[in-house]
């Protein structure tokens, strides 16, 4: 593998789930965690998982990411069973999960040094690249402790992609940061997509957001977690957070998301 | 530097009123050395290069009881800390031992080994292990589930988790530990020489125990002296490196 074929975007994968189901036993009692869920993503697609905390959209971000296993049902990943989790999925997960052990640079490497192909110039180009990408240049020898909430976050989006994965999946991984943060991360994010052709699966709670970014938004409702609800978003890119189209649309899922949990809520107490 | 006389004067005081109380107040020099005296038989001890000599045979031990210790504490810690019968069994075991002063496995080595080397190296590896063990244990279960998910989606398993993720994460309780087992390595290599006597090769904790023998009080404080200085310097050279990089690394205050 050459450093040009490692810089060049592989085929994004397609994901086929067919009747995930996923239950958690506790001490007090069974927890529908997913139920029968059904769902195939395209090649290059950037998908949306929204609701409300509990609703199962982290779990099924984890089977994807064979973080969690012993679900019932198919998951496949270009027509391959997942089973274990592997370079092809990175994850980027809400806390930065860097190791404070290694420096900014050392942190990007961790994958690309898994890669036996690789020289170490090639490996050590290819996460400046991606460094660069992400807009930090310059703070290859950096300690993790010594940078920002968003800086961090910007480094956690390198090391998942440095390895070049062909699915991307982040578990609301802007949900702590400021909102100015936020958006900067909202446009980089939607540049790096247009340029590296990932497949994105993508955690959060905010509408907002997952109008802006998506191509396709997910409605999940929780007791058991259950997908209500598809929209396809259509509006041009790059989105601006603030666009008005866009406000509207997040306004009308937002709606329906409440009509949604006002059933479920009906349902649980009848 | 104002600081810096007060305490160089502090310092000197104490030593003038130590001098003074020794020759003026009816104290036996048997029983009160003067730091004069103290003083006096270091330079002649460094002179006749018994001092030299004696510290050269207690370093050796304890470099080899200590090394030892790690070497078996830290592999372990981490088996304990892998499978949880190992935790609840030889974990149990450390828990114990770590509470047991050190000295008090001298009369059994005296017993398996005799007046050997062996019976000393025995002593400060039980002295080391325990505390060593049960941090690396702590410190690999303190891990955050996190890093370990977030090396698996990279593709990292099997033992290049465990060189990769799993030891330099607990690293801060490994350090922090091995420092403790340093400490309590000393204390059981000088209580070991001073009841386990081998002829022809005497450490620092011999010569304090003929100093008791001799009523060479001055020699018995001035090796007092010596082993303070020998601690305080290890603890300086073969840790604060470490402590410097974690904190530097991780940002840690000490």
């Amino acid at each position: 593998m050459s450093l040009a074929s490692e810089l060049a975007a592989p085929p994004p994968a397609k994901i086929r789930l067919v009747g995930v189901s996923k239950n958690f036993t506790t001490k007090r009692g069974t927890v529908h965690a997913l139920d029968d869920i059904n769902l195939e993503i395209g090649e290059g697609e950037f998908v949306c998982f929204v609701g409300p905390s509990g609703c199962g959209k982290s779990t099924l971000l984890r089977i994807v990411a064979a973080l969690e296993k012993n679900f019932t049902g198919t998951a496949e990943v270009n027509g391959k069973m997942i089973i274990e989790p592997g370079r092809d999925r990175t994850v980027m997960f809400q806390e930065h999960a860097l190791f404070p052990w290694l420096d900014v640079l050392g942190n990007v490497l961790f994958g690309l040094k898994l890669k036996p192909d690789l020289t170490n110039k090639d490996r050590v180009e290819v996460a400046k690249y991606y460094l660069h990408l992400v807009g930090l240049d310059g703070f290859e020898r950096a300690n993790i402790h010594e940078l920002s909430g968003g800086m961090k976050q910007r480094v956690a989006l390198a090391r998942a992609l440095a390895p070049n994965p062909r699915v991307l999946l982040m578990d609301e991984p802007f949900a702590a940061l400021d909102a100015m943060t936020r958006e900067q991360l909202y446009g980089d994010l939607q540049k790096i997509h247009a340029a590296r052709k990932k497949t994105i699966l993508f955690v959060t709670h905010n509408v907002r957001e997952a109008v802006c970014l998506g191509d396709r938004v997910l409605l999940f409702s929780p007791r058991p977690g259950r997908i209500r609800k598809e929209f396809k978003v259509t509006l041009p890119r790059p989105r601006e957070f603030n666009d008005v189209a866009m406000a509207s649309l997040a306004a009308e899922i937002t709606g329906e998301l409440k009509t949604i949990l006002a059933k479920t809520i009906a349902e649980h107490t009848k | 530097m104002k600081q810096f006389f007060a305490i160089l004067a502090f310092f000197a005081a104490l030593l003038g009123a130590w001098e003074y109380a020794a020759n003026h107040c009816g104290f036996s020099p048997v029983l009160v050395p003067a730091p004069s005296d103290v003083w006096k038989y270091l330079v002649a001890a460094a002179q006749d290069n018994s001092l030299a000599e004696a510290t050269l045979v207690t370093m050796k031990r304890l470099g080899l009881g200590y090394a030892v210790g790690i070497a078996i504490g830290i592999p372990l810690g981490m088996l304990t800390a892998r499978f949880k019968f190992l935790h609840n069994t030889i974990g149990m075991i450390a828990l114990g031992l770590q509470t047991l002063p050190s000295v008090c496995w001298v009369p059994l080595a005296l017993m398996w080994f005799g007046q050997t080397e062996t019976a000393m190296l025995f002593i400060v590896v039980m002295g080391t292990v325990w505390a060593v063990l049960l941090a690396t244990d702590a410190g690999i279960r303190q891990i955050p589930p996190l890093y370990r998910e977030a090396a698996a989606t990279m593709g990292s398993s099997g033992l290049h988790l465990w060189c990769r993720v799993l030891v330099p994460a607990a690293l801060p309780h490994i350090v922090s530990g091995t420092k403790q087992g340093w400490a309590f390595a000393w204390r059981s290599l000088m209580a070991a020489e001073i009841y386990v006597t081998i002829l022809g090769s005497n450490g620092i904790g011999h010569l304090l125990h003929y100093g008791r023998e001799l009523h060479a009080m001055d020699q018995v404080v001035g090796l007092m002296i010596v082993i303070i200085v020998i601690g305080f310097a290890a603890d300086k050279i073969i840790f604060s490196p470490w402590e410097r990089f974690l904190h530097r690394r991780w940002g840690l205050r000490d």
